[in-house]
């Protein structure tokens, strides 16, 4: 990050070819690229080896990926996956990471698909360029490739060691100028998949607990964030957005801001409605002090989230995703010796980013350069080039963390105000939401219903298995426009992306079974405060509650423990059972069926379980909790979370990725939900939406299986799915009541006590 | 506008703002001091906080004519990467965070409660950080920092 380290790469490579000077968060990288380099539409050609990676003359190797870090240590993976495959030291390996000019499109760091798709694409590059560097190192020491060896990018012949030559000597840095394989977009992308890679035995760098390179500066003030970038002459913006649905301006009187020192311009363009300023202070102020009046918006909010589970349920689908459909479940059901139906509600729930976005646009003429925090750059680059109406070739997005987002920035709303406001007064612009601007237009986890029949024979096996889940798709995907967008009259070009359709059950295997995930539509797509997107495991945590209450329900009305009646049906993959078994041993899990004998006093203590396949990682948890049976206050005490995704890249940093997935899932199963009423949203700070704090955190324990005969899957999600259930199953052994709706908050708990 | 004197991490600054200018907006954009953070503007999570006179204060609700002539302490006065004060040594040891965003407050916040009492219970280490958000749920990893730089220190 030093400029004197920047300058002396600059003159060591200038020989080289183009050289542009970047900055990324691993310190200053330097890319080395030749004239013309395929730079295309979509970023990088994948099929040019040199798009992927450079290698410098010191043999420091330079990584240019779409895939950008969210604050889940995940670029650390990455760059641990290139120098493993490569085989050079760790710390040769720098990460550039989304910048839209340089890098390669890899699809948008979400869903836990980083290092399963992302870093296998890396994973293949890397071999790749291994073996053109072995091939030229086997002209340069007259020995064949086989006779070669490499250790930390020093390329010697076996049995004659003095005969080497390092990475950084074989290219003299110049590019490869190599092609290679890479067919389909995005995250599915195949690169260089005939390529052949290293024995997972022989590993030395993956699998290693490398410490984040990200995280020192983070505890000192050194890192710079989306929200500490600079440029000269930039102005400050703010934006002013209605307190319900979108509306246009009806006036705006732009004399209830003339006593603000600083104020630049009130920015008008179709509805939208921003200030920009001198001074940050002076853009706050003005946001709040200007006066607009918004004419009647066309679309009302509904009156709350009782009103919208029975749009939910009322309302037809326009797809239905079915999952399983074995044998049938009519059938089934009528011949079953006993039933069980029930209803199970989610509310919206918030992102929760603890940083609002931030963004720094500079637009000039047919022009623009973008600092932004977005998970998808190159979606990001193209919502902003459609909205100013330019190529997106014309746009240069450049990657800057925010605040953790758990999908949020998928939908980099904030880039498109800045962009907007840049654009209209011709100078750079940074914006950053206030805290009340994120809480109220996040783009939301959507609410969901679920509605499940089972059915049991006299024996007391599940015979019949009938789950449909009701969810509104992501009002923010696809090509639908965000925010500004929306304001300047552009309308959605679809449905929306299908909320998931994993954790209905699915894992089990029923003789009858049915599991479907019906999509209902909104007509207020995108235009009022309860718009939506993904939020972290989409869709699933809704789901696994219901499906894994259901079971757990039944099993308790057969008198069978939990665990042993779940082991029944889990027999379509030996790695769920597996991690189910392993948990609940690490959690000292005795057999008997729940609830536990009622307690006198007034605390109950419970425990309960749930196990969960998201995308391929099985997860397994048991919660121990307590109940105040006067007041229905839940407390968490302990979550044991088992987790298997395949081959472990890095253990430390899947630990905290697996803390922290269970302490939000605890959070957002005791305290979550979006209020609101037909003016708009109730809950607008951290008072009114709370989240966990330090005294309401349980102890964690984590029992990792790993299976380095694997891929590696994701671990960004996976582990938040089955907490919720696991805490609603332990309150129905610690109190015989069942939780079907999401808070539980003391008073339902209470309430569902009393019943 | 007014000129406004302040005292940060040992020196004397002075700036020209607005009286009513909140403390973080001048130590971010006229101070370039980045380690305090905007995450509410209204006290509640506390990413902005500071050191005033010893004490934590969250520096989003204070007028930045209020802390003239008063010692103010930022992330950036406790340590650096290459000279970490011991708390920073300790979150890198416990890789103590995720996105990061709120770490000056739970740096900022053990620092103080470390001074009033540097041998901390697990219970009074999560009653002394109560009022510290975090969204991506590193609050165990930060007990154990605490807890770290609370077993190498010298028992007084």
């Amino acid at each position: 990050m030093e400029t004197k380290t920047r300058i002396s790469r600059r003159d060591l490579l200038k020989s080289t070819g183009v050289m542009i000077v970047g900055f990324s968060f691993f310190g200053t990288a330097t890319k080395v690229l030749a004239q013309g380099t395929g730079l295309s539409v979509d970023g990088m050609d994948p099929t040019v080896l040199d798009s992927w990676l450079a290698i410098s003359k010191d043999g420091t190797v330079t990584v240019f990926t779409g895939k950008v870090e969210l604050g889940t240590g995940v670029v650390t993976a990455l760059a641990q996956i290139v120098a493993e495959e490569l085989d050079v030291a760790f710390n040769k390996v720098y990460m550039d990471s989304g910048d839209t000019d340089t890098a390669v499109d890899q699809g948008v760091t979400a869903a836990a698909r980083t290092i399963e798709r992302g870093g296998v694409q890396l994973r293949q590059a890397s071999a790749a360029a291994r073996q053109e560097l072995l091939k030229l190192a086997s002209a340069r020491l007259d020995s064949p490739v086989d006779k070669l060896t490499v250790t930390d990018g020093v390329v010697s012949v076996i049995g004659s060691p003095s005969k080497k030559i390092a990475y950084g000597d074989l290219l003299g840095g110049k590019r490869f100028n190599v092609k290679i394989v890479a067919a389909g977009v995005g995250w599915d992308m195949k690169v260089a998949p005939d390529v052949p890679v290293k024995n997972p035995k022989d590993y030395k760098v993956v699998g290693q607990s490398i410490p984040r390179v990200d995280l020192p500066g983070k505890f000192t003030g050194e890192f710079v964030y989306s929200q500490d970038t600079s440029v000269p002459g930039m102005l400050h913006g703010r934006v002013v957005r209605p307190a319900t649905s979108l509306s246009a301006p009806s006036s705006v009187d732009e004399s209830s801001i003339k006593d603000i020192p600083g104020v630049v311009k009130v920015v008008r363009e179709g509805s939208f409605v921003g200030v920009v300023a001198e001074t940050e202070w002076a853009a706050i102020q003005a946001a709040r002090q200007l006066k607009v009046t918004w004419s009647e918006p066309t679309l009302k909010m509904m009156s709350g989230p009782d009103e919208v589970f029975d749009y939910l349920k009322n309302t037809k689908s326009f797809k239905d995703n079915v999952v399983v459909n074995r044998g049938n479940v009519d059938t089934g059901l009528s011949q079953a010796q006993k039933k069980y139906e029930a209803t199970y509600y989610w509310p919206f729930q918030l992102h929760g980013m603890m940083g609002p976005p931030c963004a720094l646009a500079d637009v000039k003429g047919d022009r623009a350069t973008i600092w932004t925090g977005t998970q998808g750059p190159f979606r990001t680059r193209d919502s902003i080039a459609k909205m100013l109406n330019i190529p997106p070739k014309n746009v240069h997005l450049l990657y800057r963390e925010g605040s953790g987002s758990y999908g949020r920035l998928e939908s980099d709303d904030v880039a498109e105000d800045a962009a907007l406001m840049s654009r209209s007064i011709g100078r750079p612009v940074r914006v950053q939401w206030m805290r009340e601007d994120e809480h109220a237009w996040d783009p939301k986890g959507p609410a969901q219903v679920q509605t499940i029949r089972a059915g049991v024979d006299a024996q007391g096996n599940v015979v019949a298995w009938d789950f449909m889940d009701r969810s509104q798709p992501w009002s923010e995907s696809e090509n639908n426009p965000l925010l500004a967008s929306t304001q300047l009259g552009m309308k959605p070009t679809g449905p929306g992306f299908l909320n998931g359709a994993g954790g209905g059950g699915q894992i089990y295997t029923f003789e009858n079974q049915k599991v479907l995930a019906a999509n209902i539509p909104w007509v207020q797509q995108g235009q009022w405060p309860l718009r939506t997107s993904n939020l972290r495991a989409p869709g699933d945590l809704a789901r696994v509650f219901a499906s894994e209450s259901t079971i757990d329900e039944i099993a308790a009305d057969q008198h069978v423990d939990p665990v042993q009646f779940r082991l029944r049906y889990l027999t379509s993959d030996k790695r769920i059972s597996e991690i189910l078994t392993a948990t609940a041993n690490k959690a000292g899990w005795t057999a008997r069926p729940a609830p536990a004998l009622a307690s006198s006093g007034g605390k109950a203590i419970g425990r309960g379980v749930a196990v969960a396949n998201r995308a391929n990682t099985m997860t397994a948890a048991v919660a121990e909790i307590e109940v105040d049976k006067s007041t229905g206050d839940v407390t968490v005490k302990k979550i044991t979370l088992g987790h298997d995704c395949g081959l472990i890249v890095n253990p430390d940093g899947l630990k905290n990725q697996i803390e922290g997935n269970v302490l939000q899932a605890v959070s957002r199963a005791l305290l979550e939900e979006v209020q609101f009423d037909s003016t708009g949203q109730k809950n607008l700070d951290w008072d009114s939406y709370p989240v966990i704090r330090f005294e309401q955190v349980p102890d964690v324990e984590i029992v990792l299986i790993d299976r380095p005969d694997m891929q590696p899957l994701g671990g960004g999600e996976p582990s938040i799915v089955p907490v919720t259930a696991a805490i609603a199953n332990a309150i129905f052994d610690a109190t015989g009541a069942r939780l079907r709706r999401v808070p539980f908050t003391a008073e339902r708990v209470k309430g569902a006590i009393k019943t | 506008m007014a000129r406004i004197s302040l005292k940060v991490n040992g020196k004397s600054r002075t700036v020209d703002a607005d009286p009513n200018t909140p403390l973080l907006s001048v130590l971010r954009d006229n101070l370039s001091l980045h380690g305090p953070r905007f995450g509410c503007g209204l006290g509640q999570c506390g990413a902005c906080t500071v050191l005033v006179d010893g004490n934590t204060m969250r520096s989003c609700m204070l007028p930045a004519s209020a802390a003239e002539n008063k010692n103010i302490t930022t992330l950036e006065g406790l340590g650096s990467v290459a000279h970490p004060h011991a708390i920073q040594a300790a979150f890198v040891e416990e890789q103590a965070a995720q996105c990061g965003y709120c770490m000056n407050g739970m740096v900022m916040g053990a620092k103080v409660l470390l001074d009033k009492n540097p041998h901390p219970s697990v219970a009074e280490i999560k009653r002394g950080l109560n009022s510290y958000l975090c969204r991506c749920g590193t609050h165990l990893r930060i007990i154990r920092a605490i807890q770290r730089v609370a077993s190498s220190s010298v028992k007084a």
